[in-house]
């Protein structure tokens, strides 16, 4: 067997696993993975915490990538991630950088963290002007300040975390010149359709040529930058980038969001996708281990209309989150399938007035919009909580906002 | 010639035991490296026991045709300071 076959089928404990301690957040980012920015009264306890963090030292669980929300809001966080780090489990963490003070950036340098501790500030255009569109007003200043406190504290190799569009893929090599001012690393990843980001990936995902021009700026100048292993889709470019280049979503990737619900990914935040929650008899193991869900998404899969293709073995059909969250089915070809037949299916689907995005199944978006709403949210022609509507949708209030 | 070097597993460490082999996570360095057969978790784990990699690899049954194999494994092993020269204290 393969060692990509052993990844297939599953491993005893993730890879790569996503921890979201609240839905909070300061921002309103209009593509939020997680459409955060409400606490959920559910939310996992301090102890609660704790208690995942000693399951996940017994199962061997060499680090975890904590996010939210903002999970650097939670009054915890501070001791979370020394009581992580404290307990053999390394610590990547996102933050929009609002708490990186000069004291905090100094303790996460000093040796109190031992090295154990990754910082990646989001940052989604190289300058202001493109920044605050999707994120809002003023938090470019908020992550430029975080990583000059960072590298001014001594912190190496803070990580400068950008989700690529539209609207900042022309900005690349302004991103590595922002790393190499801050002596950070550049990690790019890909837009996905999940939580508010179903509202404007329309509008937002790279072009066709954009793919184009960012698989050849990897080739080019990709060395050194990470990806989270995001792109393996432009693999049908020709090479294959570096990474594992499957779906590792319930293989060798999962999520445990803020209320320990345990997720496929941290992309796919829905229903479908939910395995179980810590909480119940047998935690996190339990479910990793035994759930159906997880099971059945470490079978054989087939390929199904993408098995043909002379890609296949390097796309493997991209993003099982984009897919399902565009509308198109889960054996078939990525929305940004590099062929070109993931956008056929969409253009298709719509003519025929069958396009329909699944409901999200869980928002915590702000109800009432504050000053930090970015302009693309206020420019959105969706309500952010819509319902599950398509063209043909036999509701006659479908669609329909009062 | 690692084959006549005495090593041992690097203290930062730690090893997973997998379906294919193991993992290894390097706490220090972050590196995460697939072990990708049960003999050489076993010859990694048991470097420390035996004189020289040569030994370790006898002990554990791997057959002699395949230590050029093993031998460069270990040395990329090695590269990501997975496992180390063991020093004289060591012994
Ligand atoms: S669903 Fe998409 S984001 Fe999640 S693991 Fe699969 S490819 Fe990656
Ligand atoms: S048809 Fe499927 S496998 Fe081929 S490039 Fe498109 S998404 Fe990838």
């Amino acid at each position: 067997m393969k060692l990509v076959e052993h990844f297939e089928s599953g491993l005893d404990a993730p890879i790569c696993l996503t921890w979201e301690l609240t839905y909070a957040c300061n921002l309103e980012c209009a593509h939020c993975l997680s459409s955060s920015g409400r606490r959920d009264p559910r939310e996992l306890t301090t102890e609660q915490c704790e208690a995942v963090i000693d399951e996940l030292q017994r199962m061997q669980v060499f680090y975890v990538n904590i996010g939210g929300g903002e999970p650097t809001i939670r009054p915890d966080f501070w001791h979370l991630l020394e009581y992580a780090v404290n307990h053999q489990v390394g610590v990547k963490f996102s933050t929009n950088g609002v708490r990186i003070t000069p004291e905090r950036a100094a303790f996460l340098a000093s040796p109190a963290c031992g090295g154990y501790v990754d910082v990646q500030v989001s940052l989604d255009g190289a300058t202001a002007e493109v920044n605050d569109r999707v994120r809002g007003p003023g938090s470019y200043d908020t992550a430029i300040r975080a990583l000059a406190n960072l590298r001014d504290a001594g912190f190496a190799d803070a990580k400068i975390s950008v989700v690529c569009t539209r609207e900042n893929i022309g900005q690349l090599d302004a991103f590595a010149a922002l790393a190499e001012e801050y002596g950070a690393t550049l990690r790019l990843t890909r837009l996905r359709p999940s939580g508010r980001g179903a509202d404007v990936w329309d509008e937002l995902h790279p072009l066709p040529e954009q793919q184009r021009e960012l698989y050849d700026w990897l080739m080019a100048r990709g060395e050194g930058v990470l990806t989270g292993d995001s792109f393996f889709h432009l693999a049908a470019f020709g090479e294959a980038l570096p990474g594992l280049n499957l779906c590792g979503a319930g293989r060798v990737v999962c999520l445990i969001d803020p209320v320990g619900d345990v997720y496929a990914c941290p992309f796919a935040i829905h229903e479908e996708f939910l395995a179980g929650n810590v909480l119940t008899g047998g935690g996190f193991q339990r479910v990793w281990q035994d759930s159906p869900l997880f099971a059945d998404l470490r079978s054989p899969q087939t390929g199904g209309a993408c098995a043909q293709c002379a890609h296949y073995d390097g796309c493997r059909g991209g993003c099982m989150a984009a897919k399902f969250f565009t509308g198109l089915p889960l054996d078939g070809p990525d929305p940004e399938c590099v062929q070109g037949y993931g956008e056929h299916s969409l253009n298709e689907l719509s003519l025929a007035g069958a396009r329909s995005i699944p409901a999200a199944s869980q928002d915590h978006s702000r109800a009432v919009p504050t000053r930090n709403q970015p302009v693309l949210l206020k420019l959105m022609t969706r309500p952010p909580a819509r319902p599950p509507v398509s063209d043909c949708a036999e509701n006659p209030l479908a669609g329909w906002t009062p | 010639m690692i084959l006549d070097e005495a090593w041992r597993l690097s203290p930062s460490v730690a090893l997973r035991p997998e379906p294919f082999g193991a993992l290894a996570y390097h706490f220090g360095n972050r590196k995460l490296t697939f072990l990708k057969r049960p003999e050489l978790v076993r010859v990694v784990e048991q470097l420390a026991d035996h004189p020289d990699v040569r030994s370790t690899l006898d002990a554990v049954g791997v057959p002699e045709g395949q230590h050029p194999a093993y031998a460069a494994a270990l040395e990329g092993l090695a590269d990501a300071d997975m496992i180390r020269p063991r020093s004289e204290e060591d012994r």
